[in-house]
């Protein structure tokens, strides 16, 4: 919204003070101020009214005109003008020689052959409006020579308030409202709103009136005639487009006037077209045209304003093109009005109409300022057309009234909030400057919210505080650290092992970390041959490509391993991200945190890939809590997993997550020439797992023997099931020496290391746990491949 | 000394004086003092000598035989010594001019500022907690007082799940459940509430380059008896001059949030210009960075805090914008991109 330091001084005398300061303390106390401050007229100097004394066409040029005009010096000046409008008699505006518009300083010019003395201007020219039509037509009676500064506010300050800081206030939608913040801020006194007295009109019949509907707070209307101006005045054209609205009519203009000023939309109908006003909404959706020509469907739950049963506007978005004033309207109505903020608000996104009205209504209008906006409506109409007559009663309909708000606090609990000391007389200053009604003994003060604050904006003692302190100024804070006892805090054990888990991956294996969407997509599942399985669905993504959150973060990962794909021949990439599997008995989504880890290799094979992962995996689980991970092999369920190699993992007797290959159809439309394999890790799993804590054993000081076994077997878990199940603890360390694979089958070969912490082993003692491991494994028909070691 | 000696001398001194690798130097030893050695051999003439000849010839060949072995170790040091001499001329210089293999890991920038975030909070005595992504319409709206018709909850803003959850639209909503856990300790034993939760918040956009629907906030709250403004201006200063490791100017704007009373715009000094004015604050030298406030009463009563007694402040920093600031990144949508040609770069940053 712009505002007009002109339009705000009329209502407080800011005169000696620093404009720009003070809008500067504005936009720290009240509400955000755009950057860009516009010093309208500033470059414009040396424009004078003048009067066309004579008129001739140029011998040669269709459009050109060779102007006589009186400039106020004594003697004619030779013009030459374009403009199509020039006529004898006329007063335009004039830049004399050595006049500035913008950069251009007006010289003594040749044009087509005849000299010009200066240059008649348009009133786009001036800046003062988007007319360029022809130049100014200055119809008020100035005298020539006259400086258009002196008769016109052409030099004005104005500035941008962001709507978006002004959504909790909608006192400040109209300049009044803005003065009074610039009355607080300065310490000026603000001016009361000139009003006419409308009492005086009491006797004249009312206007047919009724609310029907309660989302129609107040409706405050008015009737007029004999209204024979047609242009607005100079001034209040300049103001409007200052603040960025184009002038309509004398009409139209002044409801927009008021808007700005008071921040009260008001609307004119041709008094006709309104004869029995009602507001209410119909029971069945139908088309009406709005003044802007449009064809509008209005629906069961938009308001509309009716002549009896017919709409003749949208209530505080829009008038009907119906109704509008016409030229041969003869009286009008004027409509001020409030309704109910959310109804208006709704209406406008279904309608995708937003206007400067519904803008204000949305905010929730204080209902006691449709009357007075009224009688100012009234007092400057009257001052611009003084045979305007009024020919209805004020007709006011009150359908609701929000409760008065008075609220009681003490100056401790002012204290407390702030943290400062802000003095009593302070408060009582600072809250009366701002309308508050306040009572203050000693130090408890009882305080009355006006009612353009108390539609929902100050409801509560917090509010005050905010009255006070910003006002106060927080620069002006004293500003000091909380003093609270100490106790330690505990980092939580899922936090730590999440940033263990990513330090591990980046440091020790160069993975990167990545982040991806927590919904499929779509288009890239669907590329790469990944079916997006049934979950928990989006109702309302303005994507037409998302819809299903994911289940897994496998999937939205190999979406990016396909994306990298020439990054680099072999690369690693994990994410710890959400997901979701369904809704749980309560009807809750039953989200999961969860680390994904891919390894992409050009150069591996897949079996070196595959133990690589699966090492890291238990580098995680040895690392973080101690544990060592079993695997159960699992049956693949999901179209980017592989149908063999796919093994559930086990970790202190909890399966945590799955290591797996990528689905070779996948994996081909990623890239043919590639291994890719994969692992997920539930967190929230994981986390619960206990540190088991390192479980330090003194070496023996004693000779070790170590044996070598070698057995046909094609896995290796019965072997460790065989020498756990032996439960020696002289067995210090077992490990795989060679796996040899021939026709005949594949055969293990171990070596394990036997130690006594206090004495030399007997080649008898190990040899019988030897023993009771071989024997168990030939249970199992697993059988040595050379015999027993001697 | 006698003539077969010096003859024996002369004969050993040519000898050595071709040696030139340690097996031919070995071998000359042998030739010279080994049992059968020609100066082994000159004892062996002593017999036909006198016992006063026998005496000095004895020592005459001792001497001999020292300077033999004297001369042959010497020799011996100084092949050595052209052996390493050798193999130190053999070893290449090396190019090291060559640039560096970094190959390593990397970690999201949106990790790497969340970290040094958390690092400055975790000295100050504030918890991490973390929260869900998907939370219902009382945590993320209701119990922050924001009513049924605000606009924040219309349906275009917010990602909708069919069962009536929702994708948190700001870390807020996770206020409620962070009053909840801690306002035992808070009642009970006068444990001040100090929680920072950083996490993922979702709005239903278009994107485009300053546009995401997918991105990193990190709320901030601290409750206990008398926490006023001036406390929350003081932690603010403190905690960005932390975060960005130099002295920061805040100022506080009026800012309407409806789980806040007072609510502010809190901006900081431009971080480029210090507040001159240039480009990046668009020439006021602020730059607007978290929106903060005193923490309003209806929401700490959510919680089950008694707003009467207890105030707190709370406040929400943009990690997302906080990365592309202290990066950079021009482009939001690199973050969510998945690409190592941009992420990889993001190797550490403590």
């Amino acid at each position: 919204m712009f505002l007009s330091m002109n339009w705000i001084s009329d209502f407080v005398d800011l005169s000696g003070l620093d404009k720009l300061e003070l809008i500067n303390k504005f936009s720290l106390s009240t509400a955000e101020v755009e950057n860009e401050i516009f010093h309208k007229g500033s470059d414009i100097s040396g424009i004078v009214v003048a009067e066309i004394k004579s008129v001739e066409e140029h011998p040669e040029s269709k459009k050109l005109h060779l102007l006589k005009v009186d400039a106020g010096d004594g003697e004619l000046t030779d013009v030459v003008c374009g403009a199509p409008n020039v006529r004898v008699g006329m007063k335009t505006a004039f830049a004399k020689v050595g006049a500035k518009i913008g950069e251009i300083e007006i010289t003594p010019r040749k044009l087509a052959g005849y000299t010009s003395n200066g240059m008649c201007c348009s009133e786009k020219e001036i800046g003062i409006s988007d007319n360029h039509e022809g130049i100014m037509d200055i119809t008020d009676d100035i005298p020539c020579g006259t400086d258009l500064k002196e008769v016109y506010e052409i030099d004005d300050i104005i500035f941008e308030v962001d709507n978006k800081s002004l959504t909790n206030r909608p006192d400040l939608w109209g300049h009044y409202g803005i003065a009074r913040e610039f009355a607080a801020i300065s310490g000026r006194e603000l001016k009361p709103i000139p009003q006419a007295d409308l009492s005086a009109y009491e006797n004249l019949p009312k206007v047919d009136l009724k609310i029907e509907d309660p989302l129609c707070h107040r409706y405050s209307c008015l009737r007029f005639g004999n209204i024979t101006t047609h242009k607005s005045p100079v001034n209040m054209r300049i103001r409007l487009f200052y603040c960025g609205m184009r002038a309509l009519n004398f009409l139209a203009d002044l409801t927009n006037y008021l808007m700005l000023e008071m921040g009260q939309p008001m609307h004119a109908f041709d008094s006709r077209k309104v004869e029995k006003i009602r507001v209410k909404r119909f029971d069945k959706p139908f088309t009406f045209k709005t003044l802007d020509g449009v064809d509008r469907e209005i629906d069961e739950n938009t308001l509309m304003i009716c002549n009896d049963n017919t709409p003749v506007a949208i209530a505080g978005i829009m008038g009907g093109l119906d109704s509008e004033i016409v030229d041969d309207t003869t009286s009008l109505t004027l409509e001020s009005a409030t309704f109910d903020a959310a109804s208006i608000r709704k209406s406008t996104v279904r309608l995708s109409h937003r206007t400067d009205a519904s803008m204000r209504y949305e905010k929730s209008l204080d209902p006691e300022m449709t009357t007075v906006a009224v009688a100012r409506f009234v007092n400057l109409l009257k001052e611009i057309d003084s045979g305007a007559q009024i020919i209805s009663a004020l007709t006011d309909e009150v359908a609701f009234k929000y409760d008065d708000v008075k609220l009681d606090f003490t100056k401790a609990f002012v204290d407390k909030y702030t943290g400062i000391e802000i003095s009593n007389e302070q408060i009582v200053k600072t809250l009366k400057s701002l309308g508050f009604g306040v009572e203050n003994d000693g130090d408890n003060f009882s305080v009355e919210v006006p009612s353009w604050r108390a539609t929902k904006d100050v409801t509560i003692k917090a509010d005050i505080i905010e009255e006070i302190t910003r006002i106060y100024g927080y620069d002006n804070f004293d500003i000091h650290t909380a003093v609270v006892p100490v106790s330690p805090v505990r980092t939580q054990v899922e936090k730590s092992d999440e940033d263990r888990i990513k330090d591990i991956l980046v440091k020790r294996y160069s993975m990167h970390e990545l982040h991806s969407y927590v919904w499929a997509y779509y288009d890239d599942y669907k590329a790469l041959g990944i079916e997006v399985e049934k979950n928990v669905e989006l109702i309302n993504a303005t994507n037409p490509n998302i819809k299903t959150i994911r289940n897994s973060i496998i999937p939205t990962q190999l979406c990016q391993v396909k994306y990298n794909v020439g990054y680099d021949s072999d690369f690693k990439v994990f994410e710890i991200g959400r997901t979701v599997d369904g809704f749980k008995d309560d009807g809750l989504c039953d989200e999961q945190k969860k680390l994904a880890v891919t390894l992409y290799s050009k150069t591996k094979e897949m079996s070196e890939l595959y133990f690589e992962l699966r090492d890291i995996l238990a580098v995680i689980a040895d690392d973080i809590k101690h544990e060592k991970l079993s695997f159960e092999k699992a049956e693949a369920t999901h179209s980017w997993q592989h149908p063999k190699n796919l093994n559930k993992m086990i970790c202190a007797g909890k399966v945590i997550g799955e290591i797996g290959i990528a689905n070779s159809v996948v994996s081909k439309n990623i890239d043919k020439k590639a291994n890719i394999v994969f692992a997920e890790i539930d967190i929230k799993e994981f986390a619960k797992i206990k540190n088991a804590g390192i479980s330090y054993s003194e070496p023996s000081k004693f000779p070790e023997i170590e044996i070598d076994l070698s057995f046909v077997s094609e896995t290796y878990a019965p072997i460790a099931k065989a020498i756990e199940n032996a439960k020696c603890e002289l067995i210090k360390d077992v490990s795989v020496t060679d796996v040899y694979a021939d026709e005949s089958g594949k055969s293990i070969t171990i070596r394990i290391i036997f130690a006594h912490p206090e004495r030399t082993l007997t080649k008898e003692e190990v040899l019988s746990v030897v023993d009771t491991i071989v024997s168990e494994l030939e249970g199992n028909s697993i059988k040595l491949k050379n015999g027993l070691p001697q | 000394m006698s003539a077969k000696t010096q003859e024996v001398k002369q004969a050993f001194l040519d000898a050595l004086s071709k040696i030139e690798k340690m097996e031919d130097l070995e071998k000359i030893r042998v030739e010279y003092t080994g049992k059968k050695g020609y100066v082994t051999e000159l004892l062996k003439e002593m017999k036909s000598l006198s016992h006063e000849e026998k005496k000095t010839f004895g020592q005459e060949v001792n001497v001999l035989k020292n300077e033999v072995n004297d001369a042959i170790s010497q020799k011996r040091e100084e092949l050595e010594r052209k052996q390493i001499e050798l193999e130190n001329s053999l070893m290449p210089e090396f190019d090291i001019s060559m640039p560096a293999d970094l190959k390593r890991g990397s970690y999201h920038p949106i990790t790497l500022v969340q970290r040094q975030c958390e690092e400055v909070f975790k000295s100050m005595g504030f918890a991490v907690e973390d929260y869900s992504e998907i939370v219902t319409d009382y945590e993320c709206f209701e119990a922050l007082n924001i009513p049924k018709d605000h606009p924040a909850r219309d349906m275009q803003d917010t990602y909708y799940l069919e069962n009536g959850q929702l994708l948190k639209s700001h870390t807020s909503a996770a206020q409620n459940a962070i009053y909840k856990k801690y306002k035992d300790a808070l009642v009970n034993e006068g444990k001040a509430i100090k929680a920072i939760f950083p996490g993922r918040c979702f709005r239903n956009e278009a994107t485009d380059a300053c546009h995401e629907n997918t991105f990193f906030q990190m709320e901030g709250v601290m409750v206990d008896k008398d926490i006023s403004i001036s406390n929350l201006i003081f932690f603010m200063k403190t905690m960005l001059s932390e975060v960005f490791q130099k002295d920061i100017k805040v100022r506080l704007r009026p800012g309407f949030f409806p789980f806040v009373e007072p609510g502010f715009e809190l901006d900081i000094s431009c971080l480029i210009c210090g507040g001159e004015g240039c480009p990046s604050c668009k020439h006021s030298g602020w730059l607007e960075l978290c929106p903060c406030g005193m923490i309003h009463p209806r929401v700490l009563e959510e919680g089950g805090i008694d707003p009467e007694e207890y105030t707190g402040f709370a406040f929400g920093l943009g990690l997302t914008r906080l990365a592309m600031m202290k990066y950079g990144v021009k482009d939001i949508r690199d973050l969510n991109s998945g690409s190592l040609k941009t992420l990889s770069q993001f190797t550490d940053d403590k």
